[in-house]
């Protein structure tokens, strides 16, 4: 699979009349062997003892206790109760963070006013690593499940506000001015033409906003967690399970490109124009 | 009988800070009325497009005003569609979404859009098409779904800024008798920015010419070849008929005296 590139690759044309074209799987096959060569050198890394196996415990080992995460889980929940439960932090966090920055990134583009109050807003958080707002958030807001939801939202804010204003900025003055000789309002140009064409930059900026939630998860179930997989990996961390902790981080990476996946997907069936401009 | 009165027409783009650029366009009179196909010729920096969208309402002037049967007009809308030279389709929507979106913005219901859009984009060819997206399309029939666009809101005035600038010859030429007969079954008035003397006299009952710097009109001539072609004549026997040669070598003289005199 491949989440970084896509397959087609813009150098290379299609030949017509082969039988068979390798070259659209060339990343497939290449990705997956990679993969497999670097298990092998986990595998002989951890059996011949090149690493200590307290800090590099085989895959087999990995392997078993990733089962018996799904089947007893590791400090009070099962796996799926720690997924579960970051996935529902990552995705609330989402649904806030679009909710303030797809109307922010709007304002920002459309209006002096709204650009003039929200873009240094944006610009200030964009640089910020999470980790540095997350006390000040605990202090303000207590150490319960909002703060830890607010943390991620606001890594998300930036990179969903920027995609949003420089899609809805990338209309052409000729389409807003066709929509305005066809007597749209203001607010008709919005939703016929700047929304339209921003969508797929607005994908695109969840897609980045995502990866950034992931990263900010572990950071905010440092503090008073009780579950989720950014826990079950300190945790799991403190007592030296190195096991349980590669499990956490393969899953957490299991996810992000499963989700990647989704929206590239999505992007594709409800943008299609976006390839062709 | 609508007319479309552009008076007195002057314009400097400003350079910020209140401060005026150099005039673009000098105290230009032109109108349009109902049936007839007024083109703009002129150099490239002539004013053309800057007078199109004033026409258009797209800008206003620093001086002089834009009347339609007198009423004068401050923006963009009342009976005038554009077709703009990058065709300005949006890509999110089919050709018949396209052509139908100033009937959607009219609050016209689905069944009737369809209809009407599918009906312009046969009168322009493209019987059939209206479910292609954008993207797949050519660059002639992009413009002639820019074009059945335009027609859609049923304009008074039809505005276009190069509409056929970016076709090959062959393409423009079958673009220009569309384009014609397009003109007479809307009724509409036409004004048509171009480049082409040939297509500007084909296509005009009035030939316009733009001197730059500032941009003023310096020769206005009625023509009648358009007419000749929608009674049945053929477009090349218009086209290599003397008198036609006679006056677009004519006009092709006023364009470079134009230059001439930027020249010395
Ligand atoms: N938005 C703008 N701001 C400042 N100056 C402008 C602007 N648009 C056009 N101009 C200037 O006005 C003059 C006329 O431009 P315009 O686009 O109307 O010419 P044109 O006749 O349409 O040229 P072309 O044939 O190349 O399209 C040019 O000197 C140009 O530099
Ligand atoms: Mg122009």
């Amino acid at each position: 699979m491949s989440t970084l590139g896509d397959r087609t690759n813009p150098l290379s044309l299609p030949v017509a009349g082969r039988s068979f074209d390798w070259r659209p799987w060339v990343p497939t096959i290449v990705g997956t062997l990679t993969t497999l060569v670097v298990i092998l050198f986990w595998h002989l890394a951890s059996t011949n003892a090149w690493v200590s196996p307290v800090f590099l415990p085989p895959p087999a080992k990995v392997f078993r206790s990733f089962i018996g995460l799904i089947v007893n889980g590791y400090v009070d929940s099962t796996l799926f109760q720690h997924a579960g439960t970051s996935l529902a932090r990552v995705f609330s966090a989402l649904f806030f963070a679009a909710l303030f920055a797809i109307p922010a990134g709007i304002l920002i583009a459309t209006s002096p006013v709204g650009r003039g109050v929200l873009d240094p807003l944006i610009e200030f958080l964009r640089p910020l690593p999470p980790l540095a707002y997350l006390p000040l958030v605990i202090i303000w807001f207590g150490i319960g499940e909002p703060s830890k939801v607010l943390v991620i939202a606001l890594s998300m804010i930036a990179p969903i506000a920027i995609s949003t204003a420089s899609g809805v900025r990338s209309a052409s003055e000729s389409q807003i001015n066709a929509a305005r000789s066809f007597g749209a309002s203001r607010f008709q140009v919005l939703t016929n033409v700047l929304l339209p064409g921003a969508l797929p930059s607005i994908i695109t900026g969840i897609r980045i906003a995502l990866g950034a939630g992931w990263t900010t998860l572990v950071a905010a179930e440092l503090v008073a967690a009780s579950r989720g997989l950014g826990y079950m990996i300190q945790s799991a961390a403190q007592f030296l399970v190195t096991d349980v902790v590669i499990v956490g981080i393969l899953v957490i990476a299991a996810l992000s490109i499963a989700f990647e996946t989704i929206l590239r997907l999505l992007e594709r069936v409800f943008t299609p124009w976006s390839r062709h401009r | 009988m609508s007319e479309l009165r552009l008076d007195g027409i002057s314009l400097s783009y400003d350079r910020g800070r209140a401060q005026r650029g150099p005039c673009v366009l000098d105290n230009v009179t032109l109108s349009v009325g109902a049936n007839e196909f007024v083109a703009v010729l002129g150099q490239s920096g002539s004013g053309k497009t800057s007078l199109l969208n004033i026409a258009a309402g797209f800008i206003a002037p620093s001086a002089g005003r834009v009347t339609i049967d007198g009423v004068a007009q401050a923006g963009p809308g009342a009976g005038r569609a554009v077709v703009f030279q990058d065709d300005a389709l949006f890509a999110w929507l089919n050709a018949r979404d396209n052509v139908a979106l100033p009937l959607r913005l009219r609050g016209l219901d689905v069944k009737e859009r369809r209809q009407r859009a599918d009906a312009l984009l046969a009168q322009v060819g493209l019987e059939g098409q209206g479910g292609k997206a954008i993207w797949t399309l050519s660059g002639g029939m992009r413009q002639r779904v820019g074009i059945a666009r335009a027609l859609a809101s049923e304009p008074r005035f039809l505005l276009m800024d190069e509409p056929l600038g970016a076709l090959d010859a062959m393409t423009r030429e079958r673009m220009q008798e569309l384009l014609l007969r397009a003109w007479r079954t809307s009724r509409a008035g036409a004004l048509l920015i171009t480049h082409s003397v040939e297509e500007a006299l084909f296509v005009a009952t009035r030939v316009i010419v733009l001197a730059p710097h500032p941009g003023r009109i310096v020769e206005s001539l009625d023509v009648d070849f358009g007419a000749r072609f929608l009674d049945g004549e053929a477009a090349r026997a218009i086209k290599s008929d003397p008198a036609f040669i006679a006056i677009r070598e004519r006009l092709i003289d006023a364009i470079h005296e134009t230059e001439l005199r930027v020249a010395s």
